[in-house]
């Protein structure tokens, strides 16, 4: 692919920056975040990429990554970054995109009744949370 | 010293146990926890994006009501500790953030007010000898396998609930209550928290099942937890990894009341059923 210094800025990259209140660019690719991450094995694309996609302008190739849904804030990644970059916060505002925009992963509908009679409401309250609104 | 209690949803309703264990524990100690008289649900996940705000404002309103009834929260479900406190910090540093909060809940609030977890005060007011002390029940070596998971500890500087990579708290109100705590490498990992709700793929669980296997392979006979999620998650295991070796999952203020001396039954210990082996390993029944 080509990259050219015009191509890595956008409007959706800026907002992304404003709903996480993290800079993009702060983030050295050092991939700590990812050897650290409890879920790095499910994510499809590594949690730095996320951040590398964001930074080379390819906002859409992040918002397609799995990462952003298989990400469960659980700040291992910032407790360590070397740089203080909080990714849980990015990762949030590319699921508050998605949810504004209608896209949520998850249906209450489609939830299966015994989950509301044996989960803790805990669960069913972060869930909705973090797939639904 | 009087607290405010905020038992957070999932312990009105789910986790009756662990406000039962928790309130008895507390009062056999000295700590008086008076319930709140108004709160509402937390909200379970503190809100990350800079514009939620007004998912801030069940847990602004709980800070509020505490500080306006002149006492210190208490709370023992990890995911309201992680909540509350974040909160607090966010309207003490964030001007903006706590104008809006205080002219949509209407109370005047602005982060003068402190959250406790019990296992805190046990250890920063009580002191854990004087838990020791304090026992009728001996729990005869009871191998434990500490679990904190994610919300208790991060992020480490908003949370400062313990040391963040290797924190000693469970362990030590463990040992203190005759217990053998058990060091395992996924003690402080995430147990997957709500994925397995949104049943994303066959890939639900996956890290829950890593943590039971980690504290098995260790030799716990069972797990403590403060998380009603992660006892969620740690119990779902059986159902997703069909013969796994399954430990039981119980609320750290359990095995904390038990020893206290409050009956098996109502620290929601089975003996006849999911909670037989560590029933017959403390020997139910025995005060000294």
């Amino acid at each position: 692919m080509k990259l050219t210094r015009h191509g890595l800025h956008s409007e959706m990259i800026e907002k992304i920056e404003r709903i996480s209140g993290e800079e993009i660019s702060k983030c050295y690719q050092c991939g700590k975040c990812s050897a650290g991450c409890p879920v790095a094995q499910e994510m499809g694309t590594l949690p730095n990429r996320v951040v590398r996609h964001l930074q080379l302008g390819q906002d859409e190739r992040a918002f397609e990554a799995e990462a952003v849904w298989f990400c469960t804030s659980c700040h291992t990644c910032e407790s360590r970054c070397p740089k203080g970059f909080d990714l849980s916060r990015v990762m949030e505002a590319l699921r508050a995109v998605l949810l504004r925009r209608g896209e949520a992963p998850v249906r209450p509908e489609d939830l299966p009744a015994e989950l509301f009679a044996a989960a803790p409401q805990q669960a069913i309250v972060s869930c909705y949370r973090k797939y639904v609104s | 010293m009087k607290y405010g209690y905020y038992p957070g949803c999932t312990l009105h309703q789910q986790a009756e146990e662990f406000d039962v264990t928790t309130r008895e524990s507390a009062r056999a100690l000295g700590i008086e926890l008076e319930e709140l008289d108004s709160w509402q649900c937390c909200g379970a996940v503190f809100p990350l994006a800079t514009d939620a705000v007004i998912n801030l404002a069940a847990p602004f309103r709980a800070l509020a009501a505490a500080y306006e009834a002149g006492v210190e929260l208490v709370t023992v479900c990890a995911g309201c500790l992680n909540v509350l406190r974040r909160t607090n910090n966010l309207v003490q540093n964030d001007d903006e953030t706590r104008d809006k909060l205080v002219d949509f809940v209407e109370e005047d609030y602005a982060g003068e007010g402190r959250v406790h977890h019990l296992l805190e005060l046990l250890r920063d007011e009580v002191g854990f000898e004087s838990v020791s002390e304090r026992t009728k029940r001996d729990l005869n070596g009871l191998r434990i396998a500490p679990y904190y998971g994610c919300l208790l500890l991060r992020p480490p500087d908003e949370m400062e609930f313990d040391d963040a990579e290797d924190p000693q708290i469970l362990e030590n109100m463990l040992a203190g209550i005759g217990a053998h705590p058990v060091s395992y490498p996924l003690r402080m990992d995430c147990c997957g928290a709500y994925l397995p709700i949104g049943e994303l793929e066959e890939r639900r669980n996956r890290a829950a099942v890593a943590v039971m296997r980690s504290a098995s392979a260790a030799g716990a006979e069972a797990i403590v937890t403060s998380c009603p999620l992660c006892a969620h998650n740690l119990e779902q295991c059986a159902q997703d990894v069909p013969g796994a070796e399954m430990l039981p999952v119980l609320y750290f203020s359990q095995v904390l009341a038990y020893a206290l001396g409050l009956d098996a039954d109502s620290c929601g210990l089975e003996p006849d059923g999911l909670h037989a082996g560590v029933c017959e390993k403390i020997g139910i029944g025995e005060v000294k």
